[in-house]
């Protein structure tokens, strides 16, 4: 799959198949012999039922077949997540602050923003922060999430190998609009990136205060982020 | 074994009161497991279809995007109180308690539970929890919008009622150890003569194993939630990082008394699926030490892999990958009842009654939900699919399509016993099949959103996904459509149905062997256990079918 924006995607997609196909050839493997039993040794046939009480040599091949398959399981699960946790020296670091119901993206000259604009082929770290709740910043299209928790950083890492545009969603539950604190990763050629990031320094101030109406509304119904007020809570 | 039923003419506990009040009183201030098991009945019945009705509100506002009924607000309201409702009012009690009580004492041969009024106890403590969690939704300030989880500092920030909601939670807490602490007594002293611990029924020995967890587990929710009342009250910084604490540390105490609960939901259904199986293929269980030495093993080594609810909370890296492959390894056991339970079908006399087509439908269901806890047990797959409608679909399957599922199994197994008349066996198969369709229909494609970013707890959704939230909504309907009619079929026969027999189903377990319903302390004389649980030859000695 050439078309994936991130390497990791290809991995999480890969761990999905490798675990839904064979659930898959388990789950028809099990309905099956249900169903086959049922009309095979239907009462209305009148065989004598036959009391088996156990064997042991099915026992043990059906708890360490199940053992192999879901060690399989666990260690694709794990190196495909230790892949995505691996932060190179190079990683350009950006700092992803969280509040009820918006995000806002702090480069390291100053900038801040709330899209968050990366280029493309570099490992980028988000510093991920909370001004007060818990919220976890998840972007579907690279299948990658952590959450956002007050008083302790963590972070995420991804390295985008295609431009675009895509979503950022708040996974963790975070009170009334938390289904509208949505916004977008903008992936950028390297040059535009630049460009972007010392055209912006002046504007800095001005854009940033209010970052919860700017937000990009096009994806939600305007007609909900304009109703709903954050103010209603605390 | 003496056969009891044959006893015409005989009163049943219906008809004769354990305290000197006859009419409402003679139930309320019974101390008969039986009544207090119907009691249950009547209670957590009640609050599942109010679930019911409130996830029909939920699926209503999501059909189409933007708003569709509903303001923001009422929906986080609606989808704490029904996460609520269902997982501390229905699925935590509903088996044990219902079930578990009116046939845990005659399936040991025991005329009652060991601590009959501590039962009575028990059950009001978890009437005051219910209408705790009633008057919280009145008080000023409104009901409470945390999610089911609580999680800090969003129930320390809100200024809903959390206090009051969480607090009957704690108290729902007692009535759960309570009858833990009875149960456990009950199999420890009341077995009848021969019952020796292999010879029990494995509904028993499940429902054991739960009471074992229930005791243990319980405690660590009731200390948080005391915890966070304090918090809340009086500002002592605890787990609120504003004042000092730590949050994550109220997701670890959370979910060490909540993953473990996921067993005492499961637990009891696989008890009912191991008495359902056999008697409708009328020979003995297949394995049924690994099924009865799977059930402990679950309820001790279930501790262990709270934090897999965690995997993005921002915990070392370390302990990921340790709760990820102790998770893998949890999962086995319930793997193997599965393979035993089909086994038990090999080379039977199957009689593929409503029961038994509910237990059918929760293999299927079930093992979706099992699966698929694969796909979330796996790192890689985790951090993508957490907090999303992928989970949402995992667990229903786990805890609808599985426990609910043999919630009905149970009601429709044990129906003519508890009442002693039979139901429309031709609706029941009807609802069987709607309701399969309408789960599937309600929670599959939420598989699919869920793999496509589809975050949990939204009121609102982006175009993409709104097809399949609409087939789902449908789905709701049908699903919804067939748990009405079961209730309004099971209702109608309470009045109008025939009258059962003792045994309508060739069942051999000792439930089988008393009337319907049963008589008031269950057995005249105590009786004395010479066969395994399942042993169908029993049925010539019992005359069955003459
Ligand atoms: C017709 C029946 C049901 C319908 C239509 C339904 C629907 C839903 C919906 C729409 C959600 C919210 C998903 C979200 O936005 O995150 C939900 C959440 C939930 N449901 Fe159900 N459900 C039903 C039955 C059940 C049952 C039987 C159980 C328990 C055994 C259950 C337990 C839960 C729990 C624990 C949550 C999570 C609440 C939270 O996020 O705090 N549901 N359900
Ligand atoms: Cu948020």
């Amino acid at each position: 799959m050439g078309s994936a924006p991130t390497i990791h995607v290809e991995t999480v997609d890969f761990v999905m198949l490798y675990i839904v196909g064979i659930s898959v050839i388990l789950l028809l493997g099990i309905t099956v012999t249900m169903v086959y039993f049922v009309f095979k040794y239907n009462r209305k046939k009148g065989h004598k039922p036959v009391d088996i009480h156990g064997n042991i040599a099915l026992e043990v091949i059906w708890i360490a077949i199940p053992t192999l398959l879901v060690l399989s399981m666990f260690y694709f699960g794990y190196t495909g997540f230790m892949e995505m946790r691996k932060v190179d020296k190079s990683a350009y670091t950006i700092q992803a602050t969280a509040r009820m119901w918006a995000w806002e993206f702090g480069y390291d000259n100053g900038l801040r923003s709330d899209t968050l604009y990366v280029p493309i082929d570099q490992t980028i770290t988000l510093k991920l922060v909370s001004v007060d709740v818990n919220h976890s910043l998840f972007i579907p299209a690279f299948r990658i999430k952590e959450d956002v928790v007050m008083g302790k950083t963590n972070y995420l890492s991804f390295k985008a190998k295609e431009t675009g545009a895509f979503d950022i969603a708040c996974a963790e539950y975070c009170g009334l609009n938390h289904s509208m604190m949505y916004s977008k990763v903008i992936v950028m050629p390297k040059n535009e990136f630049d460009k972007w990031l010392n055209s912006q320094i002046e504007k800095d101030s001005l854009s940033t205060q209010d970052s919860t109406k700017t937000k990009d509304s096009s994806s939600i119904k305007n007609s909900l982020s304009s109703k709903d007020s954050p103010s209603g809570k605390n | 074994m003496i056969n009891e039923a044959a006893n015409p003419g005989e009163k049943s506990f219906y008809q004769v009161s354990t305290n000197k009040h006859t009419g409402i009183l003679s139930w309320l201030l019974t101390v008969d497991h039986k009544r207090i098991g119907i009691m249950y009945l009547i209670a957590i019945l009640s609050f599942f279809l109010v679930g019911v009705v409130i996830g029909l509100f939920m699926r209503w506002e999501l059909m189409f995007p933007g708003k569709t009924i509903m303001e923001a607000q009422t929906y986080n309201t609606l989808f704490t109180l029904h996460g609520v409702i269902m997982i501390f009012l229905f699925i935590i009690p509903g088996l044990p308690a219902i079930f578990g009580n009116f046939f845990l004492p005659i399936q040991l041969g025991a005329k009652d539970v060991a601590f009959p009024r501590l039962n009575l106890l028990s059950f009001y403590i978890y009437v005051i929890g219910a209408i705790l969690v009633l008057v919280s939704l009145f008080l000023p300030g409104g009901p409470i919008d945390t999610g089911w989880t609580f999680y800090i500092p969003y129930s320390i920030r809100t200024s809903t009622n959390v206090s009051m909601a969480i607090f009957a939670a704690f108290i729902l807490g007692f009535s759960s150890i309570l009858t833990g602490i009875n149960f456990v007594t009950t199999v420890h002293r009341l077995r009848a003569p021969g019952m020796t611990w292999f010879r029990m029924p494995l509904f028993v020995w499940s429902t054991y194993a739960t009471a074992w967890i229930q005791i243990i587990a319980t405690p660590v929710i009731g200390i948080t939630i005391l915890l966070v009342i304090i918090e809340r009250a009086f500002g002592v910084g605890i787990f609120d990082p504003a004042l000092g604490g730590d949050p994550i540390l109220f997701q670890h105490l959370f979910w060490i008394y909540s993953h473990p609960a996921v067993y005492i939901m499961i637990l009891p259904a696989m008890g009912v699926v191991s008495e359902i199986i056999p008697t409708f293929s009328r020979r003995t269980i297949f394995g049924y030490k690994q099924i009865a030495y799977s059930s402990l093993a679950i309820a001790f080594v279930g501790y262990l892999v709270w934090a897999h609810h965690m995997f993005t909370s921002g915990m070392s890296d370390t302990s990921r990958w340790i709760f990820s492959l102790l998770t893998f390894i949890v999962a086995l056991p319930s793997g193997v009842k599965i393979f035993n339970w089909v086994a038990t079908m090999y080379k039977g006399s199957i009689d593929p009654q409503v029961p038994f087509l509910w237990v059918m439908s929760f293999i299927f269901l079930f093992s979706i939900g099992g699966l698929t806890g694969l796909v979330v047990g796996a790192l890689a797959t985790d951090v993508h699919l957490h907090d999303t409608y992928f989970v949402v679909a995992h667990f229903h399957y786990v805890m609808f399509g599985g426990t609910g599922t043999i919630f009905f199994a149970a009601l429709h197994y044990w129906f003519p016993k508890m009442f002693g008349k039979m139901y429309n066996k031709r609706f029941a198969v009807i609802s069987v099949v709607l309701f399969f369709i309408g789960f599937n229909m309600l929670y599959f494609p939420k598989f699919i959103l869920g793999y496509m970013g589809m975050p949990r707890r939204y009121y609102d959704y982006l175009p993409e996904f709104a097809s399949l939230q609409l087939v789902s909504t449908i789905g709701s309907w049908i699903l919804a459509g067939a748990i009405f009619f079961v209730v309004g079929y099971l209702i109608h026969a309470l009045y109008k149905g025939k009258k059962a027999t003792a045994n309508p189903w060739g069942g051999v377990t000792l439930e089988w062997h008393i009337a319907s319903p049963p008589p008031m302390e269950n057995f005249h004389e105590i009786p004395t256990i010479t066969h395994e649980p399942y042993d169908f030859s029993q049925l010539k000695e019992m005359k069955y079918g003459e």
